[in-house]
């Protein structure tokens, strides 16, 4: 009885569906977005359809289906610059109501996504942040850096390899070449060789990547090349292991144990394998200094190794390592940018917390 | 000098092209986005090429040195033995292949993944010690939490569980959240760097 | 005194060996230590129990053997509970090395039920490239699966017929030990609005705990103790209902875990009780 009165009254009045029909914003284009209202009093439907025409006349072809009251299409597949038509049919208790047609309406591709401006901006500052400073680091201004322990250590640790006789291990971590933390391990491998070679130590650089492979193997060459060495230089010193994560492990463990490595640096992006290569590192006695941005590993590699590069520190090292003034200068620049953010982020719980949301609505 | 500037240019030259391309949404980007992923695709599948050449004359090498010929040994015979089952045989669904994939390379993965139990438990015997105060608030919260998430700990009193969730959830996720702040600008200031040139250690110094 | 610096310097092969059996005992004789059921936990059954007859839910493989003893009591229990309500169940891998354990879950749990292939649930299999695969199953579930895993179209299986995308799908659990939840919530909850839960590692609960915080997983299943949670509620209620219970397996798996952890928490207290009596020693 009362759906008959409610699709009695709808027949009498028009609903209103507020069909609207746009461009999607921020796409490569050939695509439309349709969005409605269910009529009011509407409880129960059967089916909702969605037609579509090149003209407002018609004909309309069904598009799509719906057994739920939807409120939101996406039309895809479409040709851009041509005008387009829409209507939604809903079926209810055997009655139909069509809604108002909306058109025409055209897709095109965007130039830029509106959708990024936030994160284009913080890139903008950022970027000019760190301009700035290396600017005033080129006009010869001096930069004060707080000590990284496990970066102090390094030195001690290829001396003490040196000593013993014992080669040091380097693992890039497990990850591809388009991960920051295996660059920044890379960056920090090629002062290490170069150290080495004044040391006249051998170095073991395993990996589990084949395109990691290539590049810490030129890295090396090139390194013992620079520091005038390159007879020190040993084509087996660095090799590809195998693509399997605990594999991996496996062989790299069996290096430590059966090379006798005396200092072992795990250097870049590791996951659950971390805590078997350093435990395994620290049974054999070997001084080990770790580094990773990958934070749920962190604990492991603190626990069982004698120093850990924390996150951040990964990617200073390099620029740490260096003392060439303009690389360290970025580091203050992340500095400057942390603070900026901090207060950023007090900024806004300050105002959540208050009820003003157009702050964060910024963002 | 030319040696060093070609691959300097690539660096410029498409870190800037990709940086551009994250903010363009018109098809001409998502083609050339497109096409700088098959590129990688390409020089990954020539990298592999060269990995395994790599992974086969290190231990050739090795079978002469005694203390090492018989693990070299190992790998080369499973090395060949599986891609020569593949090549001739085929990896469908109860071929030799799948079958010792399943029943040796799986077991002997979930192995060395479960060695991870023993090795948690002799790292925390030998290296959890309350030297400090932070170090025994650490310990403290370790007990709460390894209590907390068995059973037992709910038994003991109900509101354990919910304060070690509660040490997952806050304090643990806002030093995450720190540590995550300063990792996406130390990545930013690394991609900088080597964009602009400015480090180039990635080339050997 | 004598006792505690030789228990604080234990070797290692000695802790290994115990943390062994440790694991070992509870296994071959279960403690029967009862589940205490957690809120994200809780939230997954909740759902699934309460939906009604008839409507569907996804279940996706995105797991493999390397964590079986975690993932797949998850999955067993939560096909278990979907076919004794009469959830109707699609099944796929997005992980390649999973696919194979989704044909013999499924194979198993229909059986325990008398459920019917194409009329109860469906089993459409692996597709690569996870990202365009959530996207796709947006819109249209039969472009993106054609045939279902034995290569029968979907078209002619009877459950497919009503259902087309997520609009048709009141859940989707992603089962993993990787990041592959948090594309679901990127491509299917920020997309399309599609209620996601998961069911992942011990390892990996850790960094999904923001995503029950926002509410972009409407539950999960955390680790060995979140399947032992699940395991726990749905064998009450087939045991109410009238069926056999099943191997409690990761109840069991459960007990070891206790174990462990207490032995762990041992250790710790041993070691430290040797490090102040050397450091009293010393002074």
């Amino acid at each position: 009885m009362g759906v008959a009165l409610i699709l009695f009254l709808l027949s009498q009045v028009s609903p209103t569906f507020n069909l609207r029909a746009v461009d999607t914003p921020n796409d490569a284009g050939g695509s439309i977005t349709l969005t409605w209202e269910i009529p009011e009093g509407l409880e129960h439907i059967d089916r909702l359809e969605i037609y579509r025409s090149e003209s407002p006349e018609g004909p309309f072809e069904k598009i799509k289906t719906y057994l739920s009251p939807v409120t939101r299409f996406e039309d895809m597949g479409l040709k851009n610059g041509k005008d387009y038509f829409y209507k939604v049919v809903i079926t209810s208790g055997g009655e139909t109501i069509e809604s108002e047609i909306a058109g025409p309406v055209i897709s095109r591709p965007q130039w830029f996504h509106k959708g990024r401006v936030t994160i284009l901006f913080g890139v903008l500052i950022y970027t000019l942040i760190l301009l700035y400073f290396i600017l005033s680091a080129k006009k010869g201004k001096e930069l004060y850096l707080r000590p990284i322990a496990g970066l102090k250590a390094l030195d001690e640790a290829i001396g003490r390899a040196t000593e013993m006789g014992k080669p040091i291990l380097y693992v890039p971590g497990l990850s591809t070449i388009s991960d920051v933390a295996t660059i920044a391990s890379i960056n920090i491998l090629s002062h290490v060789t170069r150290k080495i070679a004044e040391y006249e130590t051998k170095i073991i650089v395993p990996n589990r990547n084949p395109v990691v492979y290539t590049v810490t193997r030129e890295v090396v060459k090139e390194a013992f090349t620079s520091a005038g060495r390159p007879d020190l230089f040993d084509p087996d010193s660095v090799f590809y292991v195998t693509d399997s994560q605990f594999g991996y492990a496996a062989a790299v463990s069996g290096i430590m144990i059966r090379e006798k490595t005396a200092t072992n640096l795990f250097l870049g992006m590791f996951w659950a394998e971390s805590l078997i290569l350093a435990e395994t590192g620290a049974s054999t006695g070997a001084i080990q200094i770790a580094g990773t941005d990958a934070v749920t590993q962190l604990p492991f590699f603190i626990t069982a190794c004698d120093y850990t590069l924390i996150g951040e520190e990964l990617y200073a090292a390099s620029a740490y390592l260096s003392k060439e003034p303009v690389l360290r200068a970025t580091l203050k620049g992340q500095d400057a940018m942390k603070f900026l953010l901090g207060l950023l982020l007090i900024l806004g719980s300050a105002f959540g917390l208050f009820g003003i949301t157009w702050f964060q609505k910024l963002f | 000098m030319l040696q060093r500037k070609i691959p300097l240019f690539i660096v410029f030259l498409m870190g800037f092209l990709m940086t551009v391309q994250f903010y363009i949404p018109h098809p001409v980007s998502q083609t050339l986005y497109k096409y700088v992923l098959d590129w990688m695709n390409g020089v990954a599948s020539m990298a592999i090429v060269l990995a395994v050449g790599s992974l086969i004359m290190h231990h050739w090498r090795r079978l002469k040195k005694p203390e090492f010929a018989l693990y070299s040994a190992v790998t080369l015979v499973s090395l060949f033995f599986m891609a020569i089952l593949g090549f001739f045989f085929g990896i469908r669904e109860g071929s030799l292949f799948q079958k010792m994939f399943e029943n040796v390379q799986i077991p002997l993965q979930a192995t060395m993944f479960s060695l991870l139990a023993f090795y948690m438990a002799s790292a925390a015997y030998r290296a959890f010690r309350a030297r400090n105060l932070e170090a025994t608030l650490l310990l403290l919260s370790a007990f709460i939490l390894m209590i907390g998430i068995i059973p037992l700990g709910y038994y003991i009193h109900p509101r354990i569980s919910d304060f070690a969730l509660w040490i997952l959830n806050v304090p643990n996720l806002a030093a995450k959240r720190g540590i995550m702040i300063g990792v996406g600008l130390g990545m930013m200031a690394t991609s900088l760097k080597i964009i602009l040139g400015i480090e180039r250690n990635w080339l050997g110094g | 005194m004598k006792i505690i610096r030789i228990l604080s310097t234990l070797d290692r092969r000695i802790i290994f060996l115990l943390v062994g059996l440790g694991i070992l005992i509870p296994l071959l004789k279960p403690l029967g230590i009862p589940e205490n059921i957690t809120p994200p936990v809780r939230d997954v059954y909740q759902f699934i129990d309460t939906l009604p007859p008839g409507s569907a839910i996804l279940l996706s493989v995105d797991y493999d053997a390397s964590v079986l003893p975690e993932v797949h009591p998850m999955f067993l229990s939560i096909l278990r509970h979907a076919m004794l309500r009469k959830v109707k169940v699609i099944g796929i891998a997005l992980n390649p090395a999973g696919v194979g354990l989704g044909v013999q879950a499924f194979d198993r749990i229909s059986k325990e039920f008398g459920k019917k292939y194409g009329e109860d649930y469906v089993y459409l299999g692996f597709k690569p490239n996870m990202a365009a695969t959530m996207l796709g199953l947006g819109e249209e579930i039969h472009k993106v699966f054609p045939t279902d895993y034995y290569g029968i179209p979907l078209d002619s299986l009877p459950m497919m017929k009503e259902i087309h995308s997520y609009r048709d799908i009141a859940l989707v659990i992603s089962f993993s030990g990787a990041n592959i939840p948090a594309l679901w919530v990127s491509y299917a909850y920020s997309r399309y609005g599609q209620k996601v839960a998961a069911g992942v590692t011990a390892v990996m609960a850790a960094d999904y705990y923001p995503f029950l915080q926002t509410g972009q997983f409407i539950g999960m299943l955390g680790g060995m103790k979140g399947a032992a949670e699940y395991e726990d509620l749905v064998n009450r209620l087939l045991q109410k209902k009238g069926y056999r219970k099943p191997m409690p397996f990761a109840i069991k798996g459960m007990d070891s875990i206790t174990v462990v952890h207490l032995l762990i928490i041992l250790f710790i207290i041993l070691g430290n009780l040797g490090y102040f009596l050397q450091k009293k020693e010393v002074k």
